[in-house]
């Protein structure tokens, strides 16, 4: 059977009086109906910018989607019209953004967004639209929808808000949901809620996802595949406990030996990457994660490394040593 | 109440500490209606070379704390004392000569130094103020040494924070708060905007400076992992209020308020075989508002453990065990 979503070779350009940054440099995933797969990075790193490449969202000038295949319920959303491609978004692929306060309309009520989604999408009558609205509230655990939907944004907590987007995502029954750090600018309390609350619908839903973050914990409890970016490019993927425990890239392996734990005690010292991120304007030929990279060889500074296979089934690295890094990371020492 | 205490003498003891902030209606005539309760009977001490992580979520009154403290806040009640001197007795000129004891770094790199000064002019500026080094060369040899300390190159030094990322920018924020030898240091959310390889950079330089230097943190945060890994006890906060303090793997691992296990158990670990073997249902609802807090303990309403007469009296912080001190009448 075909993925829902196929990602094949999507590049994407931003111009910039610093020159061209190649902000996703030609990457490859697909995502099977109802399976939640993760893309994690820093900041920078194409992770959200990916995202929106798929959405075609990128704001042109001075971006621009210069290569690539998306293939979605067997079409390619590249070649789509822009009227096509708004049937899509919203419809078929739902979205939940980071920051719920800039992405719902201040004017509008809440009742209003979400009934809009479901007129424009669904061609529901005002009644319809409304029950479903109803319906669609209690879903994302909203006491008294009643009431909330004659409310404005400003009117709901962060979480609040955050469940109201979730809502509006879930509206036209979507295949696959692109949640962009969906709770990063949440406290942890309300986080769990939202994450518990995304993984729970789509697990009964039958919709796939998408969660681009930040944080390798909440990608260690949602996800089952993982792609790791780096500038531009997936360094890493593979399945979620491969990734964690025997990591094949020395990014991957320095990024998990950064994150200071919960679950163990205090350590004498983190043990950082070297160095500061990438400048993507000054990009040099060769693997971007070289200049700051215990395993650099000269070799390195050729070509980026392609993804090969590594490690377990399904893993695969962009490094020319993958098989020789075997550092066991998420095994207590 | 009974501060809990430490065996030396205390650097830095805060009693009842308390701040409201009046909320007003209108526009021309302005009506009290109501207080924010930001911080609502803070009560800690904390000793000399020690680590104490302030955590909660936001809207707990950590920062509040933290600030009242540096007395960029007037407390509405309370003491703070440092070093045995009560900073509201102090008249203006002592005070100044304390502050420089007292620094702070901050969370956001790149709203907190001027944009318009270059670097050696952002870290010479407390020299400047508190009229330290006069000499401009010997000034800029310690800005150089200040920039070396924190990882820099000194060439640094003719930068403008634009110019560099994130992470060196958070070390021109450490340099600067180190150019007047300070003693204590409060690191308000200090590596939460970071990236985590960039952050683990900036933890670990944290923990060399406070070795080298002997310094005492009051670590502000809300990211329970990097507290864990940096501090000697945490002291956990709700609504305004302390509701578990202890050393800090006793925390950790035995967590005993309701609120900190939920917190704790909201986190999610690095691991996915642990993640699957989990089972985990987050805490239900949500921080209510501090102009209107519940009544009795304030976790009540959203407390899984809570009885009738939680809703009824305020839980006094107490010790049940050495050094683990809990607000909560249902830890036994």
């Amino acid at each position: 059977m075909a993925p829902l979503l196929d990602v094949r070779d999507l590049h994407t350009e931003f111009r910039t009086g610093a020159g061209t940054i190649r902000a996703v440099d030609g990457i490859s995933y697909a995502v099977e109906p109802g399976e939640t797969v993760a893309i994690v990075g820093e900041s920078g790193s194409g992770k959200s910018v990916s995202a929106l490449s798929i959405l075609r969202l990128i704001p042109d000038p001075p971006g621009r989607i210069t290569h690539g295949e998306v293939r979605f319920l067997g079409r390619d959303l590249m070649q789509l019209s822009d009227a096509q491609m708004r049937e899509v978004r919203g419809g078929d692929i739902g979205m939940v953004f980071q920051e719920p306060m800039t992405s719902l309309n201040p004017v509008l009520t809440i009742g209003r967004q979400i009934t809009e989604t479901l007129e424009q999408h669904r061609r529901a009558d005002r009644a319809a639209a409304y029950r479903r609205a109803v319906e669609l509230l209690g879903l994302v655990g909203i006491a008294d929808p009643a009431r909330r939907l004659k409310q404005y944004p400003h009117q709901l907590s962060g979480g609040m808000r955050q469940r109201v987007m979730i809502a509006i995502a879930l509206a036209c029954d979507p295949k696959l949901i692109i949640a962009d750090e969906p709770t990063t600018a949440l406290d942890v309390t309300i986080q769990a809620q939202i994450l518990e609350l995304m993984s729970g619908l789509t697990r009964r839903l039958g919709v796939a996802l998408i969660i681009i973050t930040h944080n390798l914990g909440v990608v260690a409890r949602y996800a089952k595949g993982v792609n790791v970016m780096y500038a531009g490019r997936i360094v890493e993927s593979g399945p979620a406990a491969a990734i964690y425990h025997e990591p094949r890239h020395p990014y991957t392996v320095a990024l998990l030996r950064s994150v200071p734990r919960l679950d163990r005690p205090r350590r004498a010292r983190l043990d950082p990457v070297d160095g500061q991120p990438p400048d993507l304007t000054r990009l040099a030929r060769g693997c971007a994660f070289r200049p700051r990279c215990r395993f650099a060889i000269d070799a390195c500074a050729e070509a980026p490394p392609p993804l090969a296979a590594a490690g377990a089934p399904g893993q695969f690295s962009a490094c020319l040593r993958a098989n020789e890094i075997t550092a066991k990371v998420g095994v207590v020492a | 109440m009974r501060a809990p205490d430490v065996p030396t003498r205390a650097l830095l003891e805060v009693k009842g500490l308390r701040k409201h902030f009046p909320v007003t209606e209108g526009v021309i005539a302005r009506r009290l209606i109501g207080e924010v309760k930001a911080v609502d009977g803070v009560d800690f001490t904390m000793r000399r070379g020690e680590t104490l992580g302030l955590v909660g979520e936001s809207g707990c009154g950590k920062t509040t704390t933290g600030r009242c403290i540096l007395l960029l806040e007037r407390p509405t009640a309370g003491a703070i004392i440092y070093d045995g001197v009560d900073l509201a007795s102090l008249p203006p000129k002592e005070l100044r000569a304390l502050r420089r004891r007292i620094q702070v770094i901050f969370q956001d790199p790149y709203s907190s130094l001027n944009p318009r000064l270059k670097v050696g002019e952002i870290i010479a500026e407390p020299m400047r103020v508190h009229g330290i080094e006069p000499n401009a060369k010997r000034r800029t040899a310690r800005v150089a040494e200040l920039l070396t300390t924190c990882g820099l190159d000194p060439k640094f030094a003719d930068r403008y924070p634009h110019e560099m990322s994130g992470g060196q920018r958070q070390r021109v924020g450490i340099a600067r708060a180190l150019a007047l030898d300070p003693e204590f240091i409060i690191c308000d959310e200090a590596v939460s905007a970071l990236d985590v390889s960039i952050q683990a950079q900036i933890v670990n330089l944290l923990e060399h400076l406070r070795e080298r230097f002997g310094l005492t943190y009051l670590f502000i945060a809300h990211d329970l992992s990097v507290v864990r890994h940096l501090c000697h006890r945490v002291a956990v906060m709700y609504l305004g209020r302390i509701v578990e303090l202890a050393d800090c793997d006793e925390l950790f691992d035995n967590p005993l308020h309701p609120y900190t296990r939920a917190l704790l158990d909201a986190v999610p670990v690095p691991d996915p075989t642990i993640e699957a073997a989990r089972s985990f249902r987050p805490v239900k609802g949500e921080v209510p508002s501090p102009i209107n807090p519940p009544s009795g303990c304030v976790f009540h309403p959203r407390c899984p453990i809570a009885v009738e007469t939680c809703s009824q009296a305020r839980p006094e912080l107490r010790e049940v065990r050495p050094g683990h001190w809990v607000a909560c009448s249902e830890v036994a």
